[in-house]
């Protein structure tokens, strides 16, 4: 399988009370376990099923992803920052393995 | 999408292939949710709590020419505040194998509700977010989307 990769955006500083935005992708088939590869074989179901995204260590936001989400898992969000800190994201696929990233923010 | 190899086939191979056909054909409800799977689920979620008229801002294309790649993006008018925010959002759609989509789990550290991703749809459908209120209220909105190339693998 091709290397997942995760990728985040994250303004490096904010003003104190904004709403940033956080977009995050990662690059992953997400199979649904329906489709059929060349030889007419199905392919069997491996997806990203979680996504979390903690700031200085308390979660913040969760999503549960099924197979209805498309390939390459991309998401936008909110955070209202209030101090400066460390994101972290964690990607939860079939099976148990995580991908994960983390990014810092400052205070403007 | 991986497409299969076309070959040639004889008149009669033809005629069986299309007997196979109108068999897949007849038996579809089952394969795909419907509206009623959709509805026992927002039954299953809310177990019959109230539903509260909140605005819910959707962002969705009226057509889809790639069922593969739709635009869903929601905003729910909320001050997310400790005492007064949303906690979950489920997207459902009423026409694909299975009608969870995606889960949020919101806190009121974001600030705003509201999120954009990407979802798969098999065919011409109804799309439905509902959102459950952390005073065990809910509420919800639907949009139909029309797809041209549908995304289910096939």
């Amino acid at each position: 399988m091709s290397k997942v990769k995760a990728r985040v955006k994250v303004p490096k500083q904010a003003a104190i009370d904004e709403v940033i935005e956080i977009k995050t992708l990662i690059s992953h088939p997400m199979h649904s376990g329906r489709g059929i590869d060349g030889d007419g074989n199905i392919v069997p179901r491996n997806i990203i099923n979680k996504f979390q995204a903690s700031f200085n260590g308390t979660p913040f936001f969760t999503m549960d992803l099924k197979p209805s989400v498309s390939s390459n898992p991309f998401l936008i969000f909110p955070f209202k920052v209030t101090e400066a800190g460390k994101f972290d994201f964690v990607w939860t696929e079939d099976g148990g393995q995580q991908y994960t990233a983390s990014k810092k923010i400052n205070i403007a | 999408m991986i497409l299969q190899k076309m070959k040639t086939i004889s008149r009669r191979q033809a005629m069986s292939l299309l007997g196979a056909a109108s068999v897949t054909i007849a038996m579809p409800s089952s394969v795909f949710a419907s509206a009623q799977t959709v509805s026992g689920r927002i039954a299953d979620i809310t177990s019959g709590a109230e539903m509260r008229d909140i605005d819910i801002y959707l962002d969705m294309p009226d057509i889809a020419e790639n069922g593969n790649q739709v635009k869903v993006a929601f905003e729910i008018d909320s001050p997310m505040t400790p005492e007064d925010h949303i906690t979950t959002v489920y997207i459902l759609a009423d026409g694909n194998p299975e009608p969870d989509v995606a889960r949020f789990d919101f806190t009121p550290a974001m600030g705003v509700c509201s999120a954009t991703t990407r979802m798969r749809l098999s065919k011409t459908q109804n799309v439905m977010v509902l959102a459950a209120l952390n005073d065990g209220s809910f509420a919800k909105a639907e949009t139909t989307v029309k797809v041209t190339i549908g995304g289910c693998g096939g």
